[in-house]
């Protein structure tokens, strides 16, 4: 499974996925809670020195800014040219946004998909209390990330089928098989599951962990660029 | 408590919703833009697995997106997406599939196509918007009833796919290979 992950040696990429996201966090709510465009600067420079230092290249980082952006930069012009009303306001919420979302796009391309769920198991622990069993989050995590080359093949090949007998263009054939298909492929799942010893009822950290369920593929994660 | 079977149902349908971004989008005749199957995925996660697993499989589908894994539609990804105008949509995703599934629980529990359209449209349309169109409003420094406005032009398409869904799981409940709620 192929992250948005790019892999460099820099003091950025070193930085654990906590501090980064913690780090993230704390830029959003100072950004919101200063007034006017001084937040949105200050973020923006952050996010310079930011890119400076993890040594990604740089049209890289734009080809994953470029949809958000536009897509702000669009909303904006609607507003200022159309509503005409306020539009410096509008512009400091943009800018606003625009930088935070380089800083998270910049965390992104920092921080390994691996590292990113291992925090999340991390926090979810915390809400241990409320009900929430982080071992079986990280058990789904990983089995969802097993999953989804599973299904892109099988929404593939019920496509391919479709093709075959010319009804391309029916919706129904082609959700009906697919999804009959997945609530067949569970029941092989889940006795596979507790095939390997796998107790829903035991608290404790499965035997199933996430890294083995995952297979090697985590590990390759890197592209070669 | 949920059941090894609940934990598969999840993690296979937060998988369905990734795979239906990565397949290419289907065409309709009269449609001038083709669908992107992705909120469907919303609708029929609710509607086929129930409010508790199908939220847990948005929520599963959700965290990866944040994790940096590029699957939403367009191969994209990662917290900036999130945190982007089209974000509180994405986040509202498993309250939809939530949503969805709690009002099929108590009032579609048949293959009645019609009040699974109904269930479909409050889940997968009204909950997913009144996340997405505040979150919208904020970043894009827009006032609220004019990212209302902006949003009706979403409307019919996401109707098509509020009846696409319905008439799939209306058939799949009629094929009877549904898991039971409480299985």
């Amino acid at each position: 499974m192929l992250g948005l992950y790019l892999h460099r040696d820099s003091p950025v990429h070193r930085l654990g996925a906590g501090v980064k996201m913690g780090g993230l966090l704390a830029a959003t709510l100072l950004v919101l809670a200063l007034p006017g465009a001084v937040g949105a600067l200050a973020a923006g420079l952050l996010g310079l020195v930011a890119l400076w230092l993890a040594k990604l290249p740089l049209g890289r980082v734009l080809r994953e800014l470029r949809a958000p952006v536009l897509m702000l930069g669009l909303l904006f012009g609607v507003q200022a040219l159309v509503a005409g009303t306020g539009w410096a306001d509008t512009l400091a919420a943009v800018a606003r946004f625009a930088a935070l979302i380089l800083l998270a796009t910049l965390v992104t391309l920092t921080t390994k998909v691996a590292a990113m769920v291992d925090l999340f198991e991390r926090v979810f622990a915390i809400l241990r209390p409320l009900g929430v069993n982080p071992a079986k989050l990280a058990l789904m995590l990983a089995l969802t990330i097993r999953f989804i080359p599973l299904l892109a093949e099988q929404v593939r090949e019920v496509r391919m089928a479709q093709q075959a007998r010319g009804v391309e263009r029916s919706i129904a054939a082609l959700f009906v098989p697919l999804l009959v298909k997945i609530l067949r492929l569970a029941d092989d799942l889940t006795a596979a599951l507790e095939a390997r010893g796998y107790d829903p009822t035991d608290d404790a950290r499965p035997d199933v962990r996430p890294n083995d369920a995952v297979g090697p593929n985590d590990k390759e994660a890197q592209p070669p660029c | 408590m949920l059941t090894t079977r609940d934990l598969v149902l999840s993690a296979l349908f937060a998988a369905l919703v990734a795979g239906l971004g990565m397949a290419p989008p289907i065409p309709l005749g009269f449609l001038p833009v083709p669908i992107t199957a992705q909120s469907l995925g919303v609708m029929l996660a609710g509607a086929l697995l129930g409010a508790k697993r199908g939220g847990l499989a948005l929520l599963l589908f959700v965290l990866l997106v944040a994790a940096g894994l590029p699957l939403l539609a367009g191969g994209r990804g990662g917290i900036g997406v999130i945190l982007g105008p089209s974000g509180g949509f994405i986040l509202a995703f498993p309250v939809g599939a939530f949503v969805t599934g709690l009002l099929a629980e108590r009032f579609a529990t048949g293959a009645n196509p019609l009040r699974l359209f109904a269930v479909c449209v409050a889940g997968g349309i009204l909950a997913v918007y009144a996340g997405g169109i505040p979150w919208l409003s904020v970043v894009a420094g827009m006032p609220l009833e004019k990212a209302v406005t902006a949003m009706l032009a979403f409307i019919p398409g996401d109707l098509i796919k509020a009846g696409v869904a319905a008439a799939a799981a209306a058939a799949v409940r009629r094929a009877g290979v549904l898991p039971t709620a409480h299985a």
